[in-house]
């Protein structure tokens, strides 16, 4: 059974992660939404495909990259090198693993939600004086919001569960990069199936928990706006 | 209160290219579907670029192409009744209304958005959000909220479109009265000449991006300047006439010649009638008194419109000359359909244009 020396380091750094990460993707989401959604000029369709690309290829392709990148003989690697500052191998490795896979999710969702908006609302903000700041946080991100907070569970949900990439630019540092995921793949391969299923039970009960929050939630705000006829 | 607007916008299948200049406070847009009058509101209220031309409102130049003067939307601050009113979802009725006033202090704003409710006659619903409120009240609210921010100018795009036959007459005269309420211009589009009619004491007649007409709307209605302008204010009667003397003409389509009191100042052009200034009649001894028989009928609830053919009998139901429509109390005289009867039409009703 359990031994009493149980390790739950791999909770606490998934948690650091993807709450981190989520953070980052909502913020960056919703602004690359927001200008995709009013820019329509001719390179729409490519930089939408650019932006949504990382969700169809597969993790490892996004772990790839990342190390080209970043790595120690990559252009971002080797300017952070100058200040002593190596991030492959880190948990910082493991939260960008998460926002390049992530951020489709939040970015397609999120743009989705603010296409839906009848932009007679944005123009009726404008005419009556409101700045872009202002038609953005009053009106364009509370009207989007049930898509919004769908965007960020599943945002959410996709950063706890993420492993190629993650495995290939953080590693597998026990206590320092091993996410839930990982352990589950190390717990699987060195045989101990019960650490593996408990490390199963908590990510599953992690994302089912998020997920019918959002749910809820989603729910209650639409009763108190559309009253509860709907 | 004056304004000056002369723009051009090239648009899909013509060009918008509308002069329009008044000191008077409501002035109506009538037009037909796609004539291009919703897209004259965007282009003042700044949602849509002219390609060139002056926009000036009570002095102030919202836009002049020559002296690349373009002020953004919330510069302008028009107010705009969008024909689904808009209203902010996720805010209460409160917070909508009080949304342009940013500037004034929470006190003035408190005082200021329940001096534009009761103004509204919009109750104790503050605390609501708009999709628990009736389509009346919606429409107060966006009403309310425009002219919050007390705009130089008013634009009214086709608020009583989406509403039903009752509900729309209820509110059109709710609008009138909130209308007198508010001290500035309107311009309200609508391509329903009851509702221009109803509402305003000037209408401009908008076809295919040009103003046609402009003029106090009795004017407007009893002698268009042009086809399009009578066909816009509803006449149905229209057809190509020869002038033969100073207020006789001739119509070749329906056979007859019509005599008019007003001088007719063109050799060839159009001659209109409206269905509802034609009557039946017991027999015929004066003139523009014609001999008819019945094509088609077509039955509202509490009027026919009748689709006739002077002079000899129709081959078919489509076979028709002129559309005339009578009340039910008239429709009772004519017993047998297939046989002729008599109309009068009032030469004082008769209008003969150009083009």
């Amino acid at each position: 059974m359990i031994s009493i020396d149980f390790d739950f380091s791999p909770a606490w750094i998934s948690i650091k992660v993807t709450l981190t990460s989520t953070t980052i993707i909502f913020f960056l989401g919703l602004a690359t939404a927001w200008l995709m959604t009013n820019y329509k000029g001719r390179w729409k369709g490519l930089i939408d495909a650019i932006l949504t690309l990382p969700l169809v290829l597969p993790p490892t392709v996004a772990g790839f990259a990342i190390l080209i990148m970043i790595g120690k003989n990559g252009p971002i690697g080797q300017f952070l090198e100058i200040f002593g500052v190596n991030i492959i191998f880190s948990w910082y490795a493991a939260v960008i693993a998460g926002i390049v896979v992530a951020f489709p999710l939040m970015y397609k969702t999120t743009m989705g939600a603010f296409e839906q908006i009848d932009t007679n609302i944005l123009s009726a903000a404008r005419t009556l004086g409101a700045s872009e700041w202002k038609v953005f946080w009053r009106v364009a991100v509370p009207v989007a919001w049930p898509g919004i907070a769908s965007a960020t569970a599943l945002t959410f949900a996709r950063c706890l569960g993420e492993f190629g990439a993650t495995l290939m630019v953080a590693g597998s540092i026990p206590g320092k990069t091993e996410t839930i995921p990982i352990a589950i793949y190390f717990a699987t391969q060195g045989g101990n199936m019960e650490v593996a299923l408990i490390w199963v039970l908590i990510i599953f009960a992690i994302s089912l928990t998020v997920l019918v929050f959002m749910n809820y939630w989603n729910n209650y705000k639409k009763k108190e706006r559309y009253g509860a006829g709907e | 209160m004056n304004f000056s607007i002369e723009i051009k916008k090239k648009l899909y299948e013509f060009q918008l290219d509308a002069k329009l200049q008044s000191k008077e406070d409501i002035i109506g847009i009538l037009g037909a579907s796609g004539s291009g009058k919703s897209m004259l509101l965007r282009c003042i209220a700044g949602l849509v670029k002219p390609d060139e031309g002056t926009i000036i409102i009570n002095g102030k130049t919202f836009f002049d192409s020559e002296k690349k003067i373009n002020l953004s939307m919330r510069e302008r601050k028009v107010g705009f009744l969008f024909q689904n009113y808009a209203l902010f979802p996720n805010m209460t009725i409160e917070e909508n209304i009080a949304f342009g006033l940013d500037s004034f202090s929470k006190s003035d704003k408190k005082k200021k958005v329940n001096e534009l409710m009761e103004k509204y006659h919009l109750g104790d619903i503050e605390n609501r959000y708009p999709a628990q409120i009736s389509g009346g009240q919606q429409q107060r609210v966006a009403l309310a909220r425009a002219v919050a921010v007390e705009p130089d100018i008013l634009l009214l795009d086709e608020p009583f479109s989406a509403l039903d036959v009752h509900l729309r007459n209820h509110m059109i005269r709710e609008m009138s009265e909130s209308l007198k309420q508010y001290k500035g211009i309107a311009l309200f589009v609508t391509h329903n000449m009851e509702e221009a009619y109803q509402l305003c004491d000037h209408i401009a007649i908008f076809n295919k991006g040009k103003v046609e007409a402009f003029n106090e709307k009795k004017n407007v209605f009893q002698h268009p300047v042009s086809m399009e302008a009578a066909k816009i204010t509803g006449c149905k009667n229209l057809s190509k006439a020869v002038r033969l003397s100073e207020n006789v003409m001739a119509i070749a389509d329906w056979g007859i010649q019509l005599k008019t009191t007003v001088e007719i100042e063109y050799e060839v052009g159009f001659v209109g009638v409206r269905a509802n200034n034609i009557r039946i009649v017991e027999s015929c001894t004066e003139e523009n008194c014609f001999k008819v028989w019945l094509a088609d009928e077509n039955e509202a609830p509490f009027r026919t419109s009748l689709f006739l053919k002077i002079g000899s009998e129709p081959e078919n139901s489509d076979d028709f000359q002129i559309q005339c429509i009578i009340t039910r109390d008239q429709r009772v005289k004519i017993t047998d359909t297939t046989k002729p009867f008599f109309i009068y039409i009032n030469p004082e009703y008769v209008f003969f244009v150009e083009k």
